[in-house]
């Protein structure tokens, strides 16, 4: 199946869900530590990544921006529920998602699915636009077969999440989808998912792809509905 | 390692009622401390400036009186001897008519009346004796001792005086007796001026006894405003207030006796605080600690689960239950910690605006109590909530209803007009109702209380018995209400009644 890396110091927990993940057909790797697990990255080059935000040496915010410096892959926080801060500053590190301790093996197994299905090429928005290999929009190309996305020419890292919040919203540009609604679609959330989830992603989102964040020209706000890519 | 962290340390302070001000109204002034004082004052002053003028009126009277007394009989005395010494006894009835008319032209000026009798004869000029001369006054006379008395006639003040007169040679009793009968009417004048004057000094001193009375009032006063001031702080919980203390008199001790009180109690309730402060951490910090354990056993479940089938049936019974009450546990767990997120104050409110028929619809398939459930959604009506929140609520209401009332469970939304205070405007109001027995309504109060149950014979309910606590704190959050009652018809409802706010851009 997968390349699963786990980084988590504590040691039951690491290889309570070690087990769940290898039965599930994983192929799995523990970390305890942020530098066991950031030297992991090169050793085990692992296609997802579950981060336990409090450790020891490292903090799971530090060792998330060193991943996101040089890989997108999908990195999935796992945190302990109500710690709303963490989850806040997990999500700006450039998490894709996050899962609460304590969650059943069928959880932490939908969520990786979910995770790695949005990375995949050919699932785009509700109605992808398979006649166009690349799109333009404004300064932006898109090209939702090779899941590419350039401005100005100029490749964008993009991680998974925000590629496929990109690639969702810009297949209906100026439609409007509520939160719930992307946390659905994107995330494949309950519809009572976290909203911060989108909000979060919505902001790193606009880092990349904006000339100004203050005044989005790409991913816009509409106030009390949701989001919407464009009308350009 | 792993602490739980506390952002905000902010314990819920008790509400304490805040007193309302009352302004006094004209009764409540009347029967105050300070017109009590001043009535006092001007009862005592008025009390001394009478008893000073009965006791200067009495003496002043006294001697006006005896001096009018003194003067009358010795001119009485004078007079007879003058116009006794040339009479023979024992005189004849003409002489003594004629001492009696000499006598009186002679006490023109005390406007007397002259009286005379020769022993046991009638009285000259004929006259009622009984009537005229007291009897007392005849009796000293006969005994040779001149005498007056004085006497009230038709309510004028009268003077009688008797003289006996005597030999001069050998002072023996002639037994010719004078009497004179004068009115005492300008020393009455003169001692009713008297009674005027004290009168006419005793109510201004009375006035004038107001202005001490009420600077004194004043002064005893401040101290109890001040200690009204502070009480009034104390209830309205700045238990750190505390009085100026001045002075050594009773009222100083009453300021400092009330700042030990104050001291006392802020201690206690300090004290108080810190214990709750304390519990709540501690329950915090024991569900954060059973977390990580139980995170590694609720992982691995599912391979138990797996392979259950494949062992002994003890074994896999016991497996099975090990699996199950993880599960259980893991949520108690969960809701213990939400509890104490709430009671740490660290709880956030994440606001969407949301279509609410189809929050709770998807609440309803979420848990898959679409069928069982009866709903009135009436579309199109969007509110600013935490869904994840309301989710919670809506679910463990639901949850209630189809556990412990009785089928079928509505739910129903609808929006209001909010009429009570603190809850105006548009409301937006979610009822969960049920056709079961009800509650009872002694124990309606109570359900809202963490780990009560209404049953008691029931050893252990499915859920942590935190359920409808936390669907109340959720509720709160939102700045709303949730209201349990029993339909007229049968069956429990519960109302949440949310204040219904529309778009206010993205969520802070």
């Amino acid at each position: 199946m997968s390349r699963v890396l786990l980084i988590e110091d504590d040691r039951a927990v690491r290889e309570a869900v070690l087990l769940t993940l290898r039965r599930r057909g994983h192929e799995v790797e523990g970390a305890a530590t942020g530098e066991a697990g950031l030297s992991a990255m090169e050793t085990f080059r692992p296609d997802l990544v579950l981060l336990d935000l409090m450790l020891p040496d490292k903090s799971g915010f530090e060792v998330c921006r060193r991943i996101r410096a040089t890989q997108q892959i999908p990195i999935i926080m796992l945190t302990a529920r109500g710690d709303d801060i963490d989850v806040v500053l997990g999500l700006e590190a450039g998490a894709d998602d996050y899962i609460v301790k304590p969650a059943r093996g069928e959880v932490l197994e939908a969520r990786i699915r979910a995770v790695l299905r949005r990375a995949a090429p050919g699932d785009g928005g509700p109605d992808p636009a398979a006649s166009q290999p690349v799109e333009t929009h404004g300064d932006l190309s898109i090209d939702r077969k090779g899941l590419l996305v350039a401005k100005h020419g100029q490749d964008l890292p993009l991680a998974p999440s925000e590629m496929k919040l990109l690639l969702y919203l810009s297949a209906t540009p100026g439609r409007v989808f509520s939160r719930q609604q992307l946390l659905e679609h994107v995330w494949e959330h309950s519809y009572h998912g976290d909203a911060r989830l989108v909000d979060a992603c919505v902001m790193r989102l606009r880092t990349k792809v904006e000339d100004s964040t203050r005044s989005p020209k790409y991913i816009q706000t509409v106030r009390g509905f949701g989001y919407r890519f464009g009308p350009l | 390692m792993k602490r739980p962290r506390f952002r905000r340390p902010a314990f819920p302070r008790p509400d304490l009622r805040r007193p309302e001000f009352r302004r006094p109204s004209l009764r409540a002034l009347a029967s105050g401390l300070r017109a009590r004082l001043v009535v006092a004052f001007l009862l005592v002053a008025a009390l001394s400036a009478l008893t000073t003028a009965g006791l200067t009126f009495r003496e002043a009277r006294t001697a006006i009186l005896k001096r009018t007394q003194d003067t009358a009989v010795s001119a009485l005395r004078s007079q007879v001897n003058s116009q006794i010494p040339d009479y023979s006894f024992p005189p004849s009835q003409q002489k003594l008519l004629e001492l009696t008319h000499g006598l009186t032209r002679a006490g023109e000026a005390q406007h007397w009346i002259i009286h005379v009798r020769y022993e046991d004869h009638p009285m000259v000029p004929a006259a009622d004796v009984k009537a005229v001369i007291p009897q007392g006054l005849r009796q000293k006379v006969r005994n040779g001792i001149a005498a007056f008395q004085r006497m009230d006639i038709d309510g004028n003040a009268w003077l009688a005086i008797g003289l006996p007169v005597t030999y001069a040679d050998t002072g023996r009793p002639s037994g010719l007796e004078v009497y004179a009968q004068m009115p005492l009417r300008e020393d009455e004048i003169n001692v009713r001026a008297l009674v005027q004057a004290a009168q006419s000094g005793a109510v201004p001193g009375v006035a004038l006894a107001a202005v001490p009375a009420l600077i004194a009032a004043r002064g005893v006063l401040r101290p109890v405003r001040e200690l009204r001031r502070a009480t009034r702080k104390i209830a309205a919980g700045e238990l750190d207030t505390r009085l100026k203390v001045t002075g050594r008199d009773e009222l100083a001790d009453l300021s400092r006796t009330f700042n030990d009180m104050a001291e006392a109690l802020e201690e206690n309730v300090a004290e108080l605080r810190r214990m709750e402060a304390n519990s709540r951490r501690f329950a915090a910090d024991v569900s954060h600690e059973l977390r990580t354990p139980l995170a590694a056993m609720t992982a691995v479940v599912d391979v138990l689960d797996d392979d259950a089938g494949s062992l002994d049936p003890d074994t896999a019974y016991a497996v099975r239950l090990i699996s199950e009450e993880t599960g259980k546990l893991a949520r108690m767990v969960e809701d213990l910690m939400e509890i104490s997120r709430f009671d740490a104050g660290a709880a956030a409110l994440h606001l969407d605006e949301v279509d609410v028929a189809e929050t709770v619809r998807k609440t309803l398939q979420a848990r898959g109590w679409q069928d069982e459930v009866a709903v009135d959604l009436p579309e199109g009506v969007r509110a600013r909530l935490d869904p994840r929140r309301i989710d919670v609520v809506v679910a463990n209401l639901v949850g209630n209803a189809l556990k412990h009332g009785g089928g079928p469970v509505g739910v129903a939304v609808r929006v209001a007009e909010g009429k009570a205070p603190g809850a105006a405007g548009e409301r937006l109001l979610i009822e969960i109702a049920d056709r079961g027995r009800g509650i009872d309504p002694e124990v309606l109060p109570h359900v809202f209380e963490r780990f009560f149950k209404a049953d008691s014979a029931r050893a252990r309910s499915e859920g942590s018995g935190l359920g409808l606590a936390i669907t109340l704190e959720n509720v709160r959050l939102h700045d709303g209400t949730v209201r349990a009652a029993n339909r007229p018809e049968g069956g429990a409802v519960f109302t949440v009644d949310l204040p219904l706010r529309h778009c206010g851009g993205e969520e802070g």
